[in-house]
């Protein structure tokens, strides 16, 4: 579905005779092209799982973050152009703030998703600024419970049980579909996502990659934080495993 | 004596909110006064926020009165946008802020009382200051020194709306019998999953307390049914 916008592609301004914005589907590009990014809805909370390539061997394990806490009961699994990602972010922090600041209570995640959603567009309506270069993941638990709401770069922003950006998405997705979200919990939702992003990755193309985890359930008391390495280990033997049997076939 | 008609309309004033089993119920007396004069003996000042909010306002009628506006249209917006009703705990937030950070230029005491499905009833007590507390029940107003103790004694966890809306009344004509300031009828708001309703209790239905008289007709009538003597000269 790529082709080559010759002329209205200039500007996020300018719509092509097709009713196309060529500029915000660039942007979407770099998304495509980054590591993949996944978030399930469990029947307990919210797992986010990134597939973060390892650009350097120098690189220390565990710097640059792609999932962010925007709020003690919510994160941010960031795809694509990373400062884009880091910008985003603050700002979805700085409204989580203002928010409880006037109103006396954590901002719902709904509302969270709908406000970095605006902001998000906001950015494709003026010539004078380019798309941001990342979609993100947000996961919250608040008093309605989990909820997965997923940001593309064009400000789209819809609720999900489970889904996924940047490389490995088609095949994250034909996995999530299979799994029994609403049986899950998120302890037994961690091994699932570790097992798909190992799976989806691509040994050919890229090089070394670090998993990325981060959860907000029951069992972390709603706050969101890093899985514990503990069940953080559990996940990658048990995905290194499954990845085995599958060779083994 | 002098009638200062001139000075700053005060809510007097006793109000109550109290929390029940279900639900909040919100009482206060009707009396607004001038100085010594009583600008409106039926006054209403249980004020509508939400549909499932309301405020019982103290202090100064007029800065009240603009501090409800201000909320009301705040939590109308944030309804809007939220998509479902605003929880009592942001209504009595914003009273607060609003009431805080102008604690210099206003007087203006009240009680935020309401049902939300996430909490239930709930009781907001925002005094002078600005501070805001959740209390199981409230009382304020210039009425409220004489409920203290009947508080202490009278209140339990978990009444019925029965229970609960009778020593709402009770208490409020207790404090309207010894406090100046506060008088009239007794007006209640009761809020719960249901929905609201008002109730009014007139004067001749409020008991009667220490010292005070039974209404009695004027003593003039036994005059009238003598005919009068023509005055001589």
């Amino acid at each position: 579905m790529s082709s080559i916008g010759t002329g209205y592609d200039l500007s996020v301004t300018t719509f092509s005779p097709d009713g196309r914005v060529f500029q915000i589907e660039y942007a979407a590009k770099a998304v495509d092209n980054s590591g993949t990014v996944i978030g399930i809805k469990c029947k307990d909370g919210i797992v986010l799982g990134v597939e973060k390539l390892i650009s350097s061997k120098m690189m220390l394990a565990g710097s640059n973050r792609r999932i962010h806490s925007v709020h003690r009961h919510s994160g941010l699994a960031v795809a694509g152009l990373a400062a884009d990602g880091r910008q985003i972010v603050a700002r979805a922090k700085s409204e989580a703030t203002n928010y409880e600041k006037t109103y006396g209570e954590p901002i719902p995640v709904k509302e969270l998703a709908d406000r970095v959603a605006s902001y998000v567009h906001l950015c494709t309506l003026y010539w004078w600024l380019r798309p941001f270069g990342c979609g993100v993941i947000l996961g919250g638990y608040d008093r309605d419970g989990p909820q997965l709401y997923m940001v593309e770069p064009s400000g789209i922003s819809y609720r999900y049980f489970g889904a996924a950006m940047g490389k490995g998405r088609q095949a994250a997705k034909t996995e999530i579909e299979k799994l029994k979200l609403s049986e899950m919990t998120c302890r037994e939702g961690v091994i699932e996502v570790a097992k798909i992003i190992y799976g989806v990755h691509d040994e050919a193309k890229d090089k070394a990659f670090e998993l990325e985890l981060s959860w907000v359930c029951d069992e972390s008391n709603r706050q969101h934080q890093k899985v514990p390495d503990d069940l953080l280990n559990e996940a990658i033997t048990a995905a290194k495993a499954a990845l085995e049997e599958m060779d083994a076939d | 004596m002098d009638l200062d008609l001139s000075a700053p309309h005060s809510t007097g004033t006793t109000i109550i909110g109290v929390t029940y089993n279900g639900g909040v119920v919100l009482g206060a007396d009707s009396r607004t006064s001038t100085g010594m004069y009583v600008a409106n003996r039926a006054s209403d000042k249980i004020t509508e926020l939400t549909d499932n909010v309301y405020v019982c306002r103290s202090g100064s009628a007029a800065d009240t009165q603009v501090i409800s506006d201000y909320v009301r249209y705040f939590l109308h917006q944030h309804t809007i946008q939220l998509g479902q009703p605003a929880t009592v705990k942001v209504a009595a937030n914003l009273v607060r802020l609003l009431s805080y950070q102008n604690k210099n230029m206003l007087q203006a005491g009240v009680i935020v009382g309401g049902w939300d499905k996430y909490e239930g009833g709930q009781i907001y007590s925002v005094p002078l200051g600005g501070t805001i507390l959740r209390q199981p029940f409230s009382i304020g107003g210039s009425g409220s020194s004489y409920l203290y103790g009947f508080f202490d004694q009278a209140w339990k966890e978990d009444m019925t709306h029965e229970e609960a809306e009778q020593l709402v009344v009770k208490a409020a004509s207790l404090a309207m019998a010894r406090d100046g300031a506060s008088g009239g009828v007794v007006r209640t708001v009761t809020i719960n999953a249901e929905g609201v309703t008002r109730k009014f209790y007139g004067g001749d239905t409020l008991p009667l307390w220490h010292d005070e008289l039974e209404p009695t007709n004027s003593l003039l009538d036994l005059l009238s049914s003598s005919v009068p003597e023509p005055m001589s000269t």
